[in-house]
């Protein structure tokens, strides 16, 4: 069992959803991702996933585009991200990292596994590698004891989604919307009958993302899922701070503790 | 020949594969998103139920025949031939509808998003050919047609966004990462995660992810089959080495593929070497990248030692691209197909020289492609050396001028530098 794993049964036996919170790492900062990072642990998320950013980040609206251009703009590093799931695993929270995929392959599967496990992380989410061509992740991630988080889409035939939540492990990534990241107004009509099938297939933890951006958002996705993933919504607070970095955490943990009371009112 | 798509599809896969899961040797396959995995599964099936599909395929032949004008010419080119003392047949891609080989791919793929009833296209663009190609083609089946281009490429190819305007197309200019071709693509395929039931992406190279590459070589590699005939007709025999221009390498795979199993025929691929690949501007994917992942394929990529993909440099929006087909990178890797760089200084001293010794203006791209094969007929004097002039120049007016110092009184000095010395530099020539 991970941290991961824990998170979500923890979050189950108090039969609630769990809540997952995205920051890109280097974002402001290196220093200050590790900051709001704490924040968020602090006041309420059950998972950190911090982001590697990326040059070409084909999944990524504008907002957390704009995160990962700042941050590669000021020099962030694959060590760098590295350093942030470390201090990210210390405060005791479930940590994995979310990463497209050529940044790993660039720094060696086999070594990133084994850096991301003692570093005291859980796993990865991939958004631009399904099992289809994960071979030697799914080797790395064995014998590393990380779990491998890959993605669902409303567009999944069933038998695709049968397919990818056998190589999955910790918990199933069930994208809400047929599009990129980005907080939404409302959420999407075609998360519920994607969990539904998901369930089906797995006895997984199904996490839902993209879009979610509230507290009410959350409850209502927590009334179906196992995991509330909120990114855009984060990363929004900090980019209209302005660089202010007190106004950047209260604002964070504000969010936080509506996003966490929502999960526990699904 | 033993997997389902050859047995489906006997026009879309030969002997350099790829397998059924897009893979030329180590390089291709598919990363991408799960959202579009299924969409990616439904145009492979679709592509090759159109290819065994003779009604599909003779409509295809009569649009190319007769809108686009198939096949173009090859043209002995024999005052350039006594230049560069060896024989130089041009395969004049340029003379198509849209000025550029690009026409043949759009109009396989938006007949192809016809008859799969969706009823529009997105496409990337750099130079704008694959633009303007796109938007041709959505105009003349009534397709709806939005073209993403980086903004940095909007303003180097002005004239080409006017032409897809006045085609009827959306065109987006991308103001994300780098503003060039790549983050074009990036901002694509955002759009296609988003609208994929009733749109069609037409990808403007033979790259990203299966089935891409093999479906775009499948609608290009006509100009191939039409120059390997049209040279054995002309001289009595195959050429010596055929070579073409590559950024993604599309005009580069259509000349190619009919020419692998010749083994007696060198292949010769020239990459923008942009101000020299020793300066780190450049673009020559293969000659100075490493493998790893870039818009859905693992090639040769242009990128940092965090596997960031790095900016990329040409004069040639065109071939200003950090990555490569996936298989070029495994024509490169095998051997079979040779690839080299041609830095901006040589390719504009090729554009001068073809317009002073044959009266034909190429693109900058094509252009690479002619310098290549210059250098080529130092080492094989008297080789029959066969070139694909993938695209006209028209477009690139702009930055000749620019180079040259045209419309500033600069025609003699022209006239000695493209025959006798290189170009210089334009710091050099200003």
């Amino acid at each position: 069992m991970t941290a991961l794993s824990d998170a979500f049964a923890r979050a189950r036996a108090e039969g609630r959803a769990a809540l997952v919170g995205y920051l890109p790492a280097g974002f402001p900062t290196v220093d200050g991702s590790i900051d709001a990072i704490r924040v968020l642990a602090e006041s309420g998320c059950d998972v950190i996933e911090v982001g590697l950013p990326y040059s070409d980040p084909v999944m990524d609206g504008p907002t957390i585009q704009a995160a990962a251009q700042q941050a590669l703009e000021r020099g962030v590093r694959t060590a760098d991200v590295l350093r942030v799931v470390e201090a990210t695993a210390a405060t005791g929270v479930a940590t994995v990292v979310m990463t497209y995929w050529n940044p790993v392959e660039k720094y060696g599967v086999e070594r990133f596994a084994a850096d991301l496990a003692s570093a005291g992380g859980s796993g990865l989410i991939t958004p631009d590698l399904t099992p289809d061509e994960a071979g030697p992740w799914l080797e790395a991630s064995e014998q590393h004891g990380l779990d491998r988080i890959f993605l669902v889409a409303p567009s999944s035939t069933d038998e695709r989604i049968r397919y990818t939540t056998t190589h999955c492990s910790g918990f199933v990534y069930a994208t809400a919307v047929m599009g990129v990241t980005g907080a939404r107004t409302t959420t999407s009509e075609l998360a519920g009958p994607l969990v539904a099938r998901t369930k089906q297939a797995t006895d997984l933890p199904v996490g839902v993302g993209l879009g979610v951006s509230d507290g009410d958002q959350a409850a209502e996705v927590a009334g179906y899922a196992d995991g509330v993933i909120v990114g855009s919504a984060f990363v929004r607070r900090i980019l209209d701070a302005g660089g202010d970095a007190g106004l950047a955490a209260k604002e964070l943990r504000a969010l936080t503790e509506e996003l966490a009371e929502g999960v526990r009112r699904g | 020949m033993t997997d389902q798509a050859t047995e489906r599809a006997p026009l879309a896969v030969d002997s350099a594969g790829p397998d059924a899961t897009g893979h030329f040797g180590r390089f291709g396959g598919r990363f991408m998103p799960e959202a579009l995995q299924a969409a990616l599964d439904e145009l492979t099936e679709a592509w090759q139920d159109a290819m065994a599909d003779p009604a599909f395929t003779a409509e295809l032949d009569r649009m190319l025949r007769e809108y686009a004008g198939t096949p173009s010419r090859l043209y002995e080119a024999t005052r350039l031939s006594e230049v560069a003392g060896a024989r130089i047949l041009l395969k004049r891609e340029d003379l198509l509808h849209t000025g550029a080989h690009k026409v043949r791919n759009v109009l396989g793929q938006a007949l192809l998003t016809k008859r799969m009833g969706k009823h529009r296209v997105i496409a990337e663009t750099g130079a704008g050919q694959h633009g303007v190609a796109s938007a041709t083609a959505a105009a003349y089946l009534d397709l709806d047609c939005t073209v993403y281009m980086g903004e940095v490429d909007t303003e180097r190819q002005a004239l080409n966004v006017a032409r897809m305007r006045l085609l009827g197309a959306e065109v987006v200019p991308v103001t994300s990462g780098s503003r060039t071709l790549k983050d074009a693509i990036n901002e694509a395929l955002r759009d296609w995660v988003s609208t994929v039931d009733h749109t069609a992406y037409l990808f403007g190279t033979a790259a990203g992810p299966h089935p891409f590459p093999a479906l775009v070589r499948s609608f290009v590699r006509g100009i191939g089959d039409e120059a390997r005939a049209q040279c054995l007709e002309l001289t009595g025999a195959l050429p010596d080495a055929v070579t073409a221009c590559i950024g993604g390498g599309s005009n580069a795979i259509g000349l190619f593929t009919a020419f692998l199993d010749d083994a007696d025929v060198r292949i010769y691929g020239f990459e923008a070497a942009g101000d020299g690949v020793e300066t780190g501007r450049h673009a020559a994917t293969i000659t100075a990248g490493e493998v790893g992942v870039l818009h859905g394929a693992r090639t040769y990529v242009l990128q940092d030692e965090d596997g960031q993909t790095k900016d990329s440099h040409s004069i040639s929006a065109g071939l200003d691209y950090p990555g490569v087909g996936p298989e070029h990178a495994h024509l490169a890797a095998t051997g079979r197909a040779s690839y080299l760089p041609v830095t901006d200084a040589e390719a504009m001293e090729a554009f001068a020289l073809l317009a002073r010794t044959e009266g034909i203006i190429p693109a900058i791209e094509s252009a690479h492609a002619v310098a290549g094969t210059l250098r080529l007929a130092r080492e094989m004097p008297g080789a029959t050396l066969l070139v694909n002039l993938s695209g006209r120049g028209d477009k690139d007016m702009g930055t000749a001028m620019e180079w040259f110092g045209l419309g500033r009184d600069r025609g003699e000095e022209l006239a000695d530098t493209a025959t006798e010395e290189p170009a210089g530099t334009p710091e050099e020539d200003s």
